[in-house]
C-alpha cells in the first residue's frame, strides 16, 4: 500500500510522546505543515514552553529554545528584536500563557511584538497531573478542585482571545479547535494567517486552540472530543477576535 | 556623567545590543540612558513590563547570538532569579548589572552590600555560579562592564556587575578606555534559523538517564577554569602588614582611606581587594595568611564576604568582621578608629 501523505519536513520523523487523543499532536502537524508550505523552515525559531509541550524542541526540525514557565512572550519579544527578519513563535498552554504568563502575554501583545503565539487550551495542567487551570470550566473536577471549581473561591473561566482583543496591539486574536476535519482545516488556515501577519509586519497574533486532554479528563479519546465540543466550546465560543486589517476598515 | 551612565556607555561600547529593564532606584540612570543612546547605535531598549520579562527578553536575545544585558537594584534581581538559573542551565551570555540598595524586602535607596550572598553563591535555584565583578570606581564601572561582555561570550555564562547605589550615583573622572574585541568562539549554537546546518536547541532540561548530571560537571569544569583563570584583586600594604582589610566596592573606598591614615602614623597594616568575588581570590588570601596576621573584613552588611575569607585562610588566621547593615555608611574616620582600636591590642 503506498502512503499518500507523510509528516511535513519541519516536523522529525521520531514518535511524539503524547498520550492518545491529545490536541498537540494535530497542533504540532499543522504548525510543521504551514511552515513548510510557506517556506520559512530556515527561517523559524520556535519557543518549548514548560509543560508537556515541553518536548517540543524533540519534534520540530527547526531552531528552537526552551523557555521558562510563562515566559515565553517576553523571550520570543527579545529573539524578534534581535532577529527581525526570523519567524518567532511561541508555544504555549493555559497554565503557562494564562496563569503564570498574564503580564507577559499581554503585554507582548500590547506591544504588538511581531511574533505568532500559539496557544493550547486543554482546561487543565497536563504534565503535572491535571490541576485546575485558569482555563478550568466552572464545576470541572481536577485534582485541586476535588468538588468541582467553584466560581466564589478559584474565580472564573479565563477568556484569554477576549481580554487581548481588547488591545490596541494586536493584528489577529482568533479561537479555534482541533476536534473536527472542518475545525482542524480553520486552526490550520489561522495558523497560516498568523504566520503572515509576521511575513507581512503586521505585528502580533495569537490563535487560542481549544484541544483534549483524556488522561486528565479521565476520558477516552472519543468522550473528550464530546466534551470538548457540549462544554468547552460552550464556555469558550470559537472566532475572530481581533482582525486589525478589518478593525481598521470599519473605524475608516 | 555618572557612575550609571559610565556603566551604559561602556555597554554601548562593548558592543551590547539588546537591554530590557524595569524602573528602581537607585539604577534608573542606566535605562534611561541606554534609552536615548543604544537605539541611535542600532541596538534595541525595551521598557519591559517587570524584571522577570527583562530578564527573559535578555535571554531571548541572547539565544539569538546578541550581546545582551539587563540592570535592576536589589528586589529588581531577586525578581531575575529564575531567568538567570535559566540563563546559567542554557549556557547563555549575558549581563546583569546590580547597584544595591538596602534591604531585605524594599529596604530603602541607600547604598548596600547585603546581595553579596545572592550574587556569589548562585541566588537562583540550581548548582550554578556566575563571575561577579565588584568594581569600586567609576574606571572600574568602565572597564570591568567592557570585560563582563567578553567573560560572558567566552564562557556562555551570566556575568554580574555589583555596584551600589553610591557608585552608580558618584561622579569622578575616569578614561573610557577605547573597546578592544578580543578573539572569542563563534556562536555557533546561537538561533537563528538552520540554513545550511541541522537545527540548534537551546535547553536547560535534561531528562534522559545521567544527562543532568553530565550537564551539572561541565558546569562545574567552566567555574573551577573561571577560579584558575580569572580571579581579580588588588592589595595595597599587605607585605609587613599585622593587620589586612579585606573589602570590595564602596566599602573599600572608604576603608582605604582608613588604612592609609594609619599606615601614615606607621602602624602595620594593609588592605586587600577582591575585584571578582566570584571566582573569589581564595589562593591569594590563603598566601597571606599566617598566626601573626590577622585580618578584618569591612563590609555594608551584617557579614557575608567575611565567610568566604574565613574559608581561604582556613583558620591560619583570626578573622575579623566590621559591618553596617541596612543601607547605613559607615565613614573612614568611624572605621579608622575601630582598626586603630584593633591595633593597639
Amino acid at each position: 500500500m503506498n502512503k499518500t501523505i507523510d509528516r511535513s519536513p519541519s516536523l522529525k520523523k521520531v514518535p511524539l510522546r503524547y498520550c492518545p487523543g491529545c490536541g498537540h499532536i494535530i497542533i504540532h502537524r499543522l504548525i510543521a505543515e504551514v511552515i513548510d508550505a510557506l517556506n520559512i523552515r530556515e527561517r523559524t525559531i520556535g519557543i518549548a514552553p514548560v509543560g508537556c509541550a515541553v518536548f517540543a524542541y524533540d519534534y520540530f526540525d527547526i531552531d528552537m529554545l526552551e523557555v521558562a514557565h510563562g515566559r515565553p512572550p517576553a523571550a520570543a519579544t527579545g529573539m524578534k528584536r534581535v532577529r527581525p527578519d526570523s519567524i518567532v513563535f511561541s508555544y504555549q498552554g493555559d497554565g503557562d500563557l494564562a496563569s503564570i504568563g498574564t503580564a507577559e502575554i499581554v503585554h507582548a501583545a500590547n506591544r504588538g511584538e511581531n511574533i505568532s503565539v500559539f496557544f493550547v487550551n486543554n482546561a487543565t495542567y497536563g504534565m503535572t497531573g491535571g490541576q485546575m487551570a485558569p482555563t478550568t470550566l466552572r464545576g470541572q473536577v481536577t485534582t485541586t478542585t476535588p468538588k468541582g471549581r467553584e466560581t466564589g473561591t478559584a474565580g472564573y473561566p479565563l477568556h484569554v482571545a477576549e481580554m487581548l482583543a481588547a488591545l490596541e496591539g494586536p493584528s489577529l486574536i482568533a479561537r479555534t479547535a482541533v476536534d473536527s476535519p472542518a475545525n482542524v482545516k480553520t486552526t490550520r488556515d489561522l495558523i497560516e494567517r498568523s504566520f503572515r501577519c509576521q511575513l507581512e509586519n503586521k505585528g502580533f497574533s495569537m490563535i487560542e486552540i481549544l484541544s483534549a486532554c483524556p488522561t486528565n479528563w479521565n476520558m477516552t479519546p472519543s468522550q473528550s472530543t464530546i466534551w470538548l465540543r457540549e462544554h468547552m466550546m460552550n464556555e469558550f465560543k470559537l472566532g475572530v477576535f481581533r482582525d486589525a486589517g478589518k478593525a481598521n476598515v470599519t473605524r475608516g | 556623567m555618572k557612575g550609571n551612565e559610565a556603566l551604559a556607555e561602556a555597554a554601548i561600547q562593548a558592543g551590547c545590543s539588546f537591554y530590557a529593564g524595569y524602573p528602581i532606584t537607585p539604577q534608573n540612570e542606566i535605562p534611561e540612558y541606554l534609552s536615548r543612546k543604544l537605539p541611535a547605535a542600532g541596538g534595541t531598549f525595551i521598557q519591559a513590563e517587570s524584571e522577570v520579562a527583562a530578564i527573559n527578553m535578555v535571554y531571548g536575545a541572547s539565544a539569538c547570538g546578541a550581546r545582551a544585558m539587563t540592570s535592576s537594584s536589589s528586589p529588581g534581581i531577586s525578581l531575575k532569579q529564575e531567568g538567570i538559573s535559566f540563563l546559567a542551565g542554557a549556557e547563555l551570555p549575558a549581563v546583569i548589572v546590580n547597584m544595591q540598595r538596602g534591604g531585605p524586602g524594599l529596604g530603602n535607596i541607600s547604598a548596600s552590600q547585603a546581595d553579596y550572598f545572592q550574587a556569589v553563591k548562585g541566588g537562583g535555584h540550581g548548582d550554578y555560579r556566575m563571575i561577579v565583578y565588584a568594581p569600586y570606581n567609576v574606571q572600574e564601572l568602565w572597564d570591568l562592564t567592557l570585560l563582563a561582555f567578553d567573560k560572558a561570550d567566552e564562557y556562555r555564562t551570566p556575568v554580574m556587575v555589583l555596584g551600589d547605589g553610591i557608585l552608580g550615583q558618584m561622579m569622578e573622572p575616569f578614561e573610557p578606555t577605547p573597546y578592544v574585541r578580543p578573539l572569542l568562539p563563534e556562536k555557533t549554537w546561537a538561533l537563528g534559523g538552520c540554513v545550511n546546518r541541522q537545527p540548534n536547541v537551546v535547553r536547560s532540561l535534561y531528562m534522559a538517564d545521567g544527562e543532568l548530571e553530565r550537564r551539572n560537571g561541565l558546569l562545574q569544569e567552566k567555574y573551577r577554569t573561571m577560579k584558575a583563570r580569572d580571579v581579580l584583586y588588588q592589595t595595597y600594604d599587605v607585605g609587613d602588614a599585622e593587620l589586612i582589610v579585606v573589602s570590595f566596592g564602596i566599602a573599600a573606598r572608604i576603608a582605604i582611606a582608613a588604612v592609609r591614615k594609619l599606615r601614615e602614623e606607621g602602624w602595620k597594616i594593609g588592605h586587600f581587594r577582591p575585584v571578582t568575588l566570584f571566582p573569589f581570590p581564595e589562593r591569594q588570601l590563603r598566601e597571606l595568611a599566617g598566626p601573626d596576621r590577622r585580618f578584618m573584613t569591612v563590609e555594608l552588611n551584617a557579614g557575608q564576604m567575611v565567610e568566604d575569607v574565613r574559608l581561604a585562610v582556613n583558620g591560619r588566621s583570626d578573622v575579623l568582621f566590621y559591618g553596617r547593615p541596612g543601607g547605613a555608611i559607615m565613614t573612614p574616620e568611624e572605621l579608622y578608629e575601630r582598626l586603630k582600636d584593633e591595633l593597639k591590642g
